[in-house]
């Protein structure tokens, strides 16, 4: 496998794309090409600036830096879970609930895959684990931030059927099951539409890379398939607990429902 | 004494005292916005509040709050359904079924969905629900604010009979003939307290 090294004049012949696209926008007047031009040198600066970051951490092989660099990513994630919800708990419980969803569930996937699958030596080497991590923070992520915009939603709209059941002597669990369970199914589907359409109607972004990489097919195809398995399973478990903290936490030790913990980001 | 409650305080304010009997029909009014609603929502613990209730002499702090709400149902004038029919909501279905006819319903509505049942037949409904579950006390607000004078008194043939099989009843009205009817004794609520009236 010879990785392609991409020149800097190729990258600016293509780069002349965005170009076409921002004069186009000038000469139509679709208004975009302010956006497009700030998100195309954003885009830019980040990916290079990561790849920066990569190259040192990779290099340094130290444990405490990969941790460090996980860490941060893992609190981007949970950060951004509770940025683009219709209702929301208060800032410090919108980033716990949602940590405490994502950060055990790509944690326990992460370290089952770099100890039995793919077993990098050592298991922790961070040219394996933090693009590992990094995939399945961003499906995780995906995940969780679905769950809870509807799961708070269903509870806001539907208090009169929830607060019946409590008031009929059921337990928290029980009168909150329904919208749980409807906000795990809603936030699978995305991920369920992944794995069936993988392969068909598109193929993979990692398979896409390797292949482009010089990857063998087949090698690419299992390497593929054992990240849509982690993706899966970080994504049930993610959205599983998300949901479970976000029960325990609109309610109380007395087992009321209490919606008024919700914040509207209308207002 | 089957309820007491004593000291009781939160938004609508308070504190609040007031016992019933087993076997006992206490009728609570006062003018709308006072909180009657939200009286009756404290005492079975569904909002946040302040104070001693007990059943029996037994304090619900001592119990877990769903053992509590299974003893002291509340009902709301405007019940919630968390099912699509009206069946799932009964349990058990079998008691149910005697209960329809006494209300005026008939027993095709149990496998309706909710949405196509009269909001009079979902308040109907709705005591059901919380009568088969054979609560000690239950806690009625404003029972029949959807339903016509001959369904009215039959929801109050109900009641009485409730009463006979020891079981304690709140009910939070605005229809002064049916307080008349229906009350052992009555309590006026204002936001600093309930006053018991003398019949």
């Amino acid at each position: 496998m010879n990785p392609v090294n991409l020149s800097p004049a190729s990258l600016g012949i293509t780069s002349s794309l965005i170009l076409l696209c921002a004069a186009l926008s000038l000469i139509l007047s679709l208004q975009v090409h302010r956006a497009l031009l700030i998100a195309a040198v954003r885009m830019v600066v980040q990916l290079l600036l990561v790849g920066f970051v990569l190259r040192l951490i990779f290099e340094s092989s130290n444990v405490w830096l990969t941790l460090l660099a996980a860490a941060a990513m893992a609190a981007a994630a949970s950060y951004e879970v509770g940025a683009r919800q219709e209702y929301r708990l208060p800032r410090a419980w919108q980033l716990l609930t949602a940590g405490s969803a994502i950060v055990p569930s790509t944690l326990i996937v992460t370290v089952l895959a770099l100890t039995t699958a793919l077993r990098p030596s050592p298991w922790y080497d961070a040219r394996e684990a933090l693009p590992l991590a990094g995939i399945l923070l961003g499906n995780v992520m995906n995940a969780v931030s679905l769950s809870l915009n509807s799961f708070f939603g269903m509870v806001r709209r539907e208090r009169a059927s929830i607060e019946a059941r409590l008031a009929l002597g059921e337990g928290r669990y029980v009168a909150l099951q329904g919208a749980a369970v409807r906000s795990i199914r809603m936030a699978l589907i995305p991920t369920i539409n992944v794995m069936s359409a993988a392969g068909i109607i598109t193929l993979p972004g990692i398979m896409t890379g390797q292949l482009l990489a010089g990857m063998d097919p087949i090698a690419a195809a299992k390497y593929q398939i054992l990240l849509m398995f982690l993706i899966v399973g970080g994504n049930c478990l993610g959205a599983f607990a998300a949901v479970y903290v976000a029960i325990f936490r609109l309610t109380d030790k007395r087992e009321r429902l209490r919606a008024d913990r919700l914040e509207s980001r209308a207002k | 004494m089957l309820l007491d409650v004593s000291g009781l305080t939160g938004l609508p304010g308070g504190p609040y005292h007031f016992t019933l009997a087993a076997g006992e029909c206490v009728v609570i009014s006062g003018a709308s916005g006072i909180g009657k609603s939200l009286l009756l929502r404290m005492v079975a613990d569904l909002d946040e509040n302040h104070g001693d209730v007990s059943l029996h002499g037994v304090s619900r702090a001592s119990m877990p709050a769903p053992h509590w709400r299974r003893q002291v149902i509340y009902n709301p004038a405007e019940p919630g359904w968390w099912a699509e029919q009206v069946r799932p909501h009964m349990r058990p279905a079998e008691a149910a079924l005697a209960l329809l006819p006494r209300l005026g319903l008939q027993e095709k509505l149990l496998d309706a969905p909710v949405s196509q049942l009269s909001t009079g037949e979902r308040q109907r409904m709705a005591l059901i629900r919380a009568v088969i579950r054979e609560p000690r006390v239950l806690l009625l607000d404003e029972p029949s604010s959807a339903l016509d004078e001959a369904s009215t008194l039959r929801m109050e043939a109900l009641l009485a009979q409730l009463t006979t099989t020891g079981m304690g009843l709140v009910v939070v009205t605005h229809n002064e003939a049916q307080a008349r009817r229906i009350a052992h004794r009555r309590y006026v609520m204002t936001s600093g307290c309930l006053a018991e009236i003398i019949v």
